[in-house]
């Protein structure tokens, strides 16, 4: 399996014949048309115009982060996005969340508390070695955590030895 | 959309009017401006988000990068900004204790910081 695929397989597991999915190379211009996909599928699922730019601001803010660490630990390798709409209460009417899943390849980049977002916990990191990220940097990415649990209740943020995710979700309506 | 930046000293301040989104892309753009007018010895500067559409953390840490850069001179950083969605960004980060923020920039350039 190539590195691309993998990073799909991250995230594919869970996706429905809805989703959509964007694949990107961690350069922070992308960011912006996460952004509006998001807001755009959002709107088309039913998740309520008020949420939408929260929808908007915790999508950039999970590429944000991801693009940060892709770029400093696996510049290679696409960031992914999962857009979908699911039955998460299994209730048969038809999907209840929108759900997003931003995930990323760096292993061990969820932060302790003073840690420094984002900063790889994982041993024997080259890059981490040559490519520290500055005292700003690592304002930046605490604040980009603090903007998303501050801002999203259903947010669950994991790390493993293949990489992280990010997942949001929100409520449906009339979907 | 690009990120929109003027300039203007007015009443002993430096006004920033920023317009379009402030986010990974755009911000370091913000970030050197706010770098060259404390070069510039430009201590006491008004950001106007007013035109903002979209503000991310990186934003943030730019601004307060620039609050740290001119409290470095004894200087202030003040913004000016109505809007409920970016209001909401400074709130949920505590931001809103570390920025004195005014309704207008009238009222801006007449406070006392």
């Amino acid at each position: 399996m190539d590195a691309q695929s993998s990073a799909v397989g991250t995230v594919a597991k869970t996706e429905s014949a809805t989703a959509v999915l964007l694949r990107f190379t961690p350069q922070p211009e992308h960011v912006r048309t996460a952004r509006l996909v998001a807001v755009a599928h959002a709107r088309r699922v039913g998740v309520e115009a008020g949420l939408l730019d929260e929808v908007r601001l915790a999508v950039g803010e999970a590429c944000s982060r991801a693009v940060g660490l892709h770029q400093r630990h696996c510049p290679g390798e696409p960031v992914v996005v999962v857009l979908d709409a699911v039955d998460e209460s299994d209730s048969a009417s038809g999907a209840d969340r929108f759900v997003v899943t931003v995930a990323d390849k760096v292993s061990g980049a969820v932060p302790g508390p003073r840690d420094g977002a984002g900063a790889p916990v994982a041993d024997g990191d080259a890059e981490a070695a040559t490519g520290e990220p500055d005292e700003e940097e690592l304002d930046d990415a605490e604040m980009g955590l603090a903007v998303l649990t501050g801002l999203v209740d259903d947010l669950d943020i994991t790390s493993g030895p293949d990489g992280g995710s990010v997942r949001m979700g929100w409520p449906v309506k009339d979907f | 959309m690009d990120l929109k930046l003027e300039t203007r000293d007015e009443n002993g301040r430096t006004i920033v009017k920023v317009g379009g989104e402030i986010d990974v892309y755009t911000a370091p753009k913000l970030r050197e401006q706010l770098v060259e007018l404390v070069g510039a010895g430009k201590y006491h500067l008004i950001v106007d988000m007013e035109d903002v559409d979209f503000l991310d953390s990186t934003g943030l840490g730019v601004l307060v990068g620039g609050l740290k850069r001119v409290r470095a001179h004894d200087g202030s950083l003040r913004l000016v900004c109505t809007q409920e969605r970016i209001l909401k960004i400074f709130r949920i980060t505590g931001l809103t204790k570390v920025f004195p923020i005014s309704d207008s920039v009238e009222q801006a350039v007449t406070a006392v910081d």
